[in-house]
């Protein structure tokens, strides 16, 4: 009983496209319920220590100040558990320690966004200042070395006929969506209402219970609109504590944006890290082994981690692997996703290692990723369920013209320019989560399909539409899906490439029933001309039931709940999520190719095109999937030149907290970027047969670019971002 | 952001007689509107001298350019006269900020703005500029971005005016109107060497108006570029910069005119440079070997070593490109 596929794999545009570019979606902080007032936050000029005085009375003394709220006069709140990162979450005013510079110390509310702000440059904090270390190059590892081995490593090494030892450093990357965290909170009695941005609308309820030691089902979080998260939304921060706490204190609906350089303190970051690789093979390539000694930075009261050793375990075949990763706790704000979070900087030692061995061993890096390709996931000994990176690699060279690089670095010139092309591997792993939808049909034929979940940029409701149209038997334009309110059905975060094959999956699902349903209403109806057919041989196509065999026999949703008397039909979908463990390694894959343009004399580096070819199993709309990738290029080139949040160590100062100091590519960095596709479904993932495109895409982006860098002039750089000064 | 009075002058005579009693004056307001939102700057009253009828491009009787101080950034780098008589100034507005800055921004705003120093623009840190006497965060601090020629041991801070690199290479001229009359100052004098005193950025007295800046006239024919080097391709300040010009008559160079920018507390003239092209044939190792002294007395501090041979560098290829071989 399958349905002809019209709207998924069709390059649809984004429904809400028009609402967006016109400012018509409404994003958190475009909402002003009545008596709104608005708060601004204090944030600490110290990096570490004890506020020993708040002097509010110039603040206070503002006509329009509402209230000045600090640790001094702070509700006490709850306490709460840390789940992830594991530690103690930064609770708000609940105590007079700095644990990092720009800690929110106080907050002032006022009638006027304006009179706030000035309010806040008002206050006076007294501190009793210690000395803070954020340095992670010279502070002390934790101690609770987290490690992984097969076979013996350190031994294969000292045997292997080709070694290479080096180590990489990557610069902490800061979240800059173009949407800054914003939240509007209102209290009705003793129930809550929040707007805020969020990529987990659910998420927002659970964590404001906890603060607030009040049950989720009197808090309503709804964000039907993102401007940009890359996983900076995936929690909730103090921020929003705040505003809430606020909100009560003042008995009135309070908003609260951060200015954006409060995001380089209060959303998280990509960690610094320190990588250490060796790598041997054999004389034709062949890994024989790989050792990885990680360090990275993480807050002194969250320890954070995410999957940077990941693609150094499982991406190539190597027999013997040892890993061990230490976080150094320091007098920073605790690191948080940030788009392929963990993959993307370990993909950058990784793929920069096998470059240099496919040079020293004058291997074309592709051939030697081909000479290393696993028969199965050595890290899990579980079969892939689909890995189609050798198809990345030869569709993409041969879009991209890889035939036309010249191995020999400083071999190409244009003018001042040298030319090179690097490559690299990119791999994202592929999460679900069990989630829900409901799937409502109206009498009037259209149907409205609803998950709690959200839109940070890849177009849910866009790609939740088609799949729902598809399965209903709809037109895109008579489905409506909407998503970000946290009474809708349970969705999981929207993060880690998931809520496709998650939400999906459960909208898939939902409709199919709903459908079957509907066809179990015509054919047992004595009245529908499909009265006694066989449920199978029916579809459903812009609305219309029919024979699939016999179109003219049929009638539409419209006649048939009409004539049943029926207002609509309504479906609890639902997916699962995977259950008990894994049976298949389940990975997204890319090939990424780049040319640059270096002045060596100058020390500049400038993309000229890049190309990415990916293996993400079933692309449901491929204009979205080419937006995702384009996207996730430009991150990768900011991580690879321009992306560097600078601490001053003397005191913790996060020194370029604006867009004018920490560089983002421009569009003249971002000249002529290309994604492809490669065709193919993964059932074994999900249901819907995706595996994961957000994510993956900025995977490989960083090392492509530092190995079309080696290529244009024989220089290895060892640290992102590539500097004039490491050039010059 | 401090409450301010605001007040919109109707003719020159009101705005001077604003700026007598303290006044501020704002024209685009796109450094000054930027930093008293972050409290850098807390002026009690503006003066908006945007409607003064100081937006004229006009030739001076010697044959130099005028060009009117509230003439914008975006009007004067399209300006015929300006792109046919001097590509250098052209280059440098057109390589400054974005096309939406450089539609509100002023050519007498663009010289009186201000640095981008972080710490100067972070009112929680140390800095003799904004608060004399507090001290130098950049000192000992992230300096990557800052001054190596014309720095104190008060303040590093880098001129981040490319507009006045190309400016003082051409010598050129700064017409000031004060309660006092009128008076005109090389602008390489009307912007201050922080000194001791890095708070007191131009030698404007008090309630004194930029009307116009001038451009004298150079001999013909004249060959001049800008080079702006940076991290990224669009959108952002000099790590080094230089401004050229070069009048050659009979394979021989009579006149250069160089400058360079990102590495000065002020646009920082070369006449080293200059002095060791003048009576030379061009050649590859003349541009090499006049840039070697681009970066004479540098004093790099921790981070920006890189910027005195970048510098030289530049130098060396905008006299290379401007200049060719012939």
């Amino acid at each position: 009983m399958s349905q002809p596929q019209a709207a998924v794999g069709a390059a649809v545009p984004r429904v809400d496209a028009r609402l967006r570019v016109t400012g018509q979606a409404k994003y958190a902080a475009d909402n002003s319920p009545d008596g709104v007032v608005h708060a601004v936050i204090v944030e600490s000029s110290v990096g570490r220590g004890r506020v020993t005085g708040i002097d509010a009375r110039a603040a206070e003394a503002q006509p329009g100040v509402l209230k000045v709220i600090s640790h001094l006069n702070a509700p006490k709140l709850p306490p709460v558990e840390g789940r992830f990162p594991p530690g103690k979450p930064l609770r708000a005013f609940q105590d007079d320690r700095v644990r990092f510079f720009g800690q929110p110390v106080a907050v002032a509310v006022a009638t006027t966004l304006e009179i706030a702000q000035h309010a806040a440059s008002l206050m006076k904090v007294s501190y009793d200042a210690e000395i803070s270390l954020t340095d992670l190059s010279v502070a002390d590892a934790a101690g609770e070395t987290q490690t992984y081995a097969r076979g013996d490593a350190d031994r294969a090494l000292e045997a292997a006929a080709v070694r290479l030892e080096s180590t990489y450093r990557t610069a902490r990357n800061h979240h800059n969506p173009m949407e800054p965290a914003g939240i509007v909170a209102r209290w009705d009695g003793d129930r809550l209402t929040v707007w805020e941005k969020t990529q987990w609308v659910q998420g927002t309820v659970f964590n404001l219970s906890g603060e607030f030691g009040m049950p989720p089902d009197r808090i309503r979080v709804i964000s039907p609109f993102v401007g940009g998260a890359f996983g900076n939304a995936a929690r909730t921060w103090v921020h929003s504590v705040i505003a809430a706490m606020a909100a009560r204190e003042v008995e009135r609906p309070v908003k609260l944006v951060l200015t954006r350089r409060q995001m380089y303190f209060a959303v998280g970051y990509r960690p610094a890290y320190e990588y250490g690789l060796r790598l041997g093979s054999d004389r034709r390539g062949r890994l024989t082994a790989s050792t990885h000694d990680v360090r990275a930075e993480s807050s002194r009261y969250e320890t954070y981690s995410e999957s940077v050793l990941v693609p150094g375990r499982m991406l190539y075949s190597t027999p013997n692997v040892r890993q061990a990763y230490d976080h150094v706790p320091l007098d920073v704000s605790t690191p948080w996703f940030m788009r392929g979070p963990g993959y993307s900087s370990g993909a950058y030692p990784v793929e920069s290692a096998m470059d240099e061995l496919a040079h020293e061993l004058g291997v074309d890096p592709i051939e030697l990723r081909l000479r290393n390709e696993p028969a199965d996931d050595e890290s899990s000994s579980l079969p892939f369920s689909t890995r189609r990176l050798r198809e990345c690699y030869r569709a993409g060279a041969r879009e991209f013209g890889w035939h036309r690089r010249n191995p020999k670095p400083r071999s190409t010139r244009d003018g001042d320019w040298l030319i090179g092309m690097g490559m690299a591997a990119g791999v994202y792993d592929t999460m679900r989560s069990q989630a829900q939808a409901s799937v409502r049909l109206d009498a009037d034929g259209t149907a409205l399909v609803q998950s709690a979940t959200s839109d940070m940029g890849p177009g849910t409701a866009t790609s939740m539409s088609q799949v729902a149209a598809d399965a209903l038997g709809l037109t895109m334009r008579q489905v409506v899906f909407r998503l970000g309110d946290s009474l809708m059905p349970p969705a999981p975060v929207h993060a880690g490439s998931q809520t496709m094959a998650s939400v999906g999956s459960a909208v898939q699902d939902g409709c199919d029933n709903l459908r079957k349903q509907a066809i179990t209403l015509a054919v047992n109806d004595e009245g529908s001309p499909l009265y006694g057919a066989d449920s199978a041989d029916i579809v459903i196509r812009g609305g219309r039931l029919s024979l699939k065999d016999e179109p003219t026999r049929g009638e539409t949703y419209r006649r048939l709940l009409a004539r049943n008397e029926r207002t609509h039909l309504e479906v609890l979908g639902s997916y699962a999520g995977p259950s008990g463990p894994e049976k298949f390694s389940l990975y997204a894959y890319a090939a990424i190719f780049a040319e640059v343009a270096v002045d060596a004399r100058l020390g500049l580096v400038r993309v000229r095109r890049m190309l990415g070819a990916y293996d993400a199993a079933r692309i449901v709309n491929p204009r979205l999937a080419d937006s995702q990738a384009i996207g996730a290029m430009t991150g990768g080139i900011g991580q690879a030149l321009l992306e560097h949040t600078v601490t001053d160590h003397r005191d913790g100062r996060i020194v370029n907290a604006n867009l004018a100091d920490y560089l983002v590519p421009t569009h003249a960095d971002m000249p002529d970027l290309k994604a492809i596709f490669i065709d193919g479904q993964d059932y074994e993932a999900d249901p819907i047969g995706v595996k994961g495109l957000g994510e993956v895409v900025i995977v490989g982006v960083a090392p492509a670019i530092a190995n079309a860098v080696f290529n244009a002039t024989g220089r290895r750089i060892r640290e992102l971002p590539i500097t004039a000064e490491a050039l010059l | 952001m401090h409450p301010f009075t605001y007040t919109k002058a109707a003719d020159m005579r009101e705005a001077l007689s604003a700026g007598r009693r303290g006044g501020r004056y704002i024209a685009g307001g796109t450094t000054l509107v930027d930093l008293m939102r972050e409290t850098v700057e807390r002026p009690g009253s503006l003066v908006d001298i945007s409607t003064l009828p100081l937006r004229e491009v006009t030739v001076t009787e010697r044959g130099g350019l005028r060009i009117g101080a509230l003439v914008s950034m975006a009007e004067a780098g399209a300006h015929p006269k300006v792109r046919a008589l001097y590509p250098v100034i052209c280059e440098a507005l057109e390589l400054s900020a974005s096309a939406q800055l450089r539609n509100m921004a002023t050519i007498g705003g663009n010289i009186m703005q201000r640095t981008r120093c972080t710490y100067f623009r972070d009112v929680t840190a140390a800095c003799n500029k904004r608060d004399p006497g507090s001290g130098c965060a950049a000192l000992q601090g992230y300096n990557r971005n800052h001054a190596i020629l014309g720095t104190s041991d008060s303040c590093v801070a880098t001129h981040p005016s490319d507009l006045a690199v190309a400016l003082a290479a051409l010598d050129s001229t700064v017409r000031l109107l004060g309660p006092d009359g009128e008076r005109t100052l090389p602008l390489v004098d009307f912007l201050l060497k922080p000194g001791s005193t890095p708070n007191r950025e131009q030698a404007l007295r008090k309630g004194e108006l930029i009307t116009a800046v001038e451009i004298p006239a150079l001999p013909r024919p004249l060959k001049s570029g800008y080079l702006k080097v940076r991290d990224r391709q669009s959108y952002e300040f000099a790590l080094t910069s230089a401004a050229v010009a070069l009048h050659v008559r009979g394979g021989v160079i009579r006149e250069a005119k160089v400058a360079a920018g990102g590495v000065g507390t002020v646009p920082w003239k070369l006449p080293t440079v200059e002095r060791h092209l003048i009576g030379e044939r061009p050649s590859h190792r003349l541009w090499a070997e006049a840039a070697e002294h681009a970066a004479d007395g540098a004093h790099p501090l921790t981070h920006n070593g890189f910027k005195a041979e970048l510098l030289k560098r530049t130098v060396e290829r905008r006299l290379r490109t401007v200049g060719g071989t012939a």
